[in-house]
């Protein structure tokens, strides 16, 4: 564990986590709440990063239909809030499992195939679910519906905001944790062996589709877990949230962040709404209007780190071994 | 009569108007080394892909260990002891030499849905990798990633791969190709060692190589097996020798 602060990656690492875990008192003590509600929902998008990574990047799988979990995960919670069950333990472990099954189902057709066709199936699912979203009248259909908070008597007041993040950060810790037990560990060895040569695990006795469909299954349910979360944020649930733009942005975070590393998610979240929130006042300075446009100059960073950084903002700490 | 440990019976594999496997019937025995000759194109590869069960074939049957294996898809066969080795160097590049073979053992030893320990510090698997890479003469480069490692010595990690379940029969798929003569001579060497504990089906173009290992040898002809029979017998076929061994059998001879 203290070998872990030797590296740069290392120090970088403790330091994130360390300002991660005092956000709410930092944000008090210079009295910015904006950046607090910023905050959550970088934890909550990085899950989601982390989950994604866990079938992207270990796995090599391009899967681009991975927002479609927040909005699994989100509607599991509204929908039930709407019919009156308001138990988060009732609603989560739903919105979990729902996101889980979905999953299983998507992977089990999906991961006969390679390549752009996976890609195109991931995304034509999550596109159903999309429309399925904006047909759902009952549920505010393309308008979205405004929720009440899950509640856990006693436990936690969601409402708060700083419980909520702590709520939030602890669970992207316990995700985080058992990414990197899973990377490690047998099943790991199986996704990322896979990813290096499927035709050869198959010749030596693997049953690759398998262990692929169980992979997808769990990112899945992570997934789910980050949209359960997403709606609590802000009180509210939308088709939005499982757009192909989001899932995009996803994809974007973890190749940006580093695919296939453990902390690599994490950083490209933080990068990611970092520029978003930064780049159009920057670019308002240079000249009134321009803040509209910062996508213009947040595209060419991407391409360049595709093309200069393969491993993103990971590799900038220098090579990684093991 | 022994019973063969791997039979086909009359196996036919078509791609379009192509027939490049045309009712062959090819047995392995326990204990011998099969070897498997012909010409560039003759069907050789598209032969071991349905013994794999990469290929699907069109007609015939496969039998291994006593069992049909005809449907059977190849994860499965290679837990009743089929392995093989591949043609085009097959390892997994980004792990080092002790994580593949650790992996090879890792597919026989049970069900991989293990999520928590780490299975570098496993020594259940670590332990017999080691041996195992020991064994074919790479135990000094355990730590050295696949990628990093010499033609001749993947060719070697292959078969450290492909041994690590013990299978019953070894299909090696040209395991010599690319290699000088000498690794090639210490390839023939550790070959000839092993025989004595598993059947081999060879497929190999380096004749010398063919002529030192078989017990038999079974020539393949455009998808045809012309001839099957010892070493001595293959070398005084005449139809053999004019469809395709050639002036090279006149040197050996």
């Amino acid at each position: 564990m203290m070998a872990a602060f030797r590296t740069p990656r290392g120090l970088a690492t403790v330091a994130i986590l360390l300002v991660l875990a005092v956000l709410p008192l930092l944000t008090q003590a210079f009295d910015q709440r904006y950046l607090l509600s910023i905050g959550t929902r970088i934890v909550i998008w990085a899950i989601a990063a982390v989950s994604l990574n866990m079938i992207l990047g270990y796995g090599g799988l391009v899967s681009f239909g991975h927002a479609v979990f927040f909005g699994i995960g989100g509607y599991a919670v509204g929908i039930l809030d709407a019919h009156g069950v308001s138990s988060g333990w009732i609603q989560w472990p739903v919105g979990v499992a729902m996101a889980a099954l979905w999953a299983a189902l998507v992977g089990a057709l999906s991961l006969r195939t390679r390549g752009v066709y996976f890609i195109m199936i991931t995304l034509a699912f999550a596109q159903l679910l999309y429309y399925v979203g904006v047909g759902l009248e009952a549920y505010g259909a393309d308008d979205g519906l405004n929720i009440s908070r899950s509640r856990f008597a006693g436990l936690i007041d969601m409402r708060d905001k700083a419980s909520f993040y702590w709520l939030c950060f602890v669970l992207l810790c316990g995700t985080l944790w058992f990414c990197s037990r899973f990377a490690n560990a047998r099943f790991g060895f199986v996704i990322r062996g896979a990813k290096s040569n499927d035709l050869r695990m198959t010749a030596l006795g693997f049953p690759v589709f398998r262990y692929r469909l169980a992979a997808f299954t769990i990112s899945g349910a992570f997934g789910g877990l980050a949209g359960i979360l997403l709606a609590n944020e802000g009180a509210y649930i939308s088709p939005a949230m499982m757009s192909w733009v989001k899932s995009g942005d996803l994809i974007v975070i973890v190749v940006l962040g580093g695919m296939g590393t453990l902390f690599g998610p994490l950083y490209g979240t933080i990068a990611f709404f970092v520029l978003e929130e930064s780049l159009p006042p920057v670019l308002n300075l240079v000249q009134k209007g321009w803040g509209e446009y910062w996508q213009i100059v947040f595209g060419p960073m991407l391409v360049l780190i595709a093309l200069y950084a393969r491993g993103g903002i990971d590799s900038l700490f220098g090579r990684r071994h093991g | 009569m022994v019973e063969p440990l791997l039979s086909t019976d009359r196996l036919v594999k078509r791609f379009g108007g192509l027939v490049a496997t045309d009712t062959v019937s090819i047995d392995v025995r326990p204990g011998e080394i099969h070897a498997l000759i012909g010409p560039n194109g003759a069907g050789k590869t598209t032969l071991v892909s349905q013994l794999t069960g990469n290929l699907t074939p069109d007609a015939g049957t496969i039998h291994f260990a006593g069992r049909d294996v005809t449907r059977l898809p190849t994860h499965a066969r290679v837990r009743l002891g089929l392995a093989r080795s591949f043609q085009i160097t097959s390892v997994l590049r980004e792990f080092t030499a002790l994580d593949n073979v650790a992996l090879a053992f890792q597919a026989h030893a049970g069900h991989s849905f293990r999520f928590l320990a780490d299975a570098r510090r496993d020594e259940r698997l670590r332990a017999p990798a080691r041996r195992g890479l020991e064994a074919v003469g790479l135990g000094a480069r355990a730590e050295t990633p696949a990628a990093a490692l010499s033609h001749g010595e993947q060719r070697q990690l292959e078969i450290a791969m492909a041994l690590a379940g013990d299978p019953k029969l070894l299909l090696l798929d040209e395991p010599m190709a690319g290699m000088g003569v000498e690794e090639s001579q210490r390839m023939i060497g550790f070959l000839r060692a092993l025989k004595a504990e598993r059947a081999m089906l060879l497929i190999e173009h380096d004749m010398d190589a063919v002529f030192q290992l078989a017990d038999r040898i079974t020539v393949l002809v455009y998808g045809r097996a012309i001839a099957s029979g010892t070493p001595d017998e293959i070398r005084a076929n005449g139809e053999v020798r004019q469809a395709y061994l050639g002036d090279e059998i006149a040197e050996i001879a």
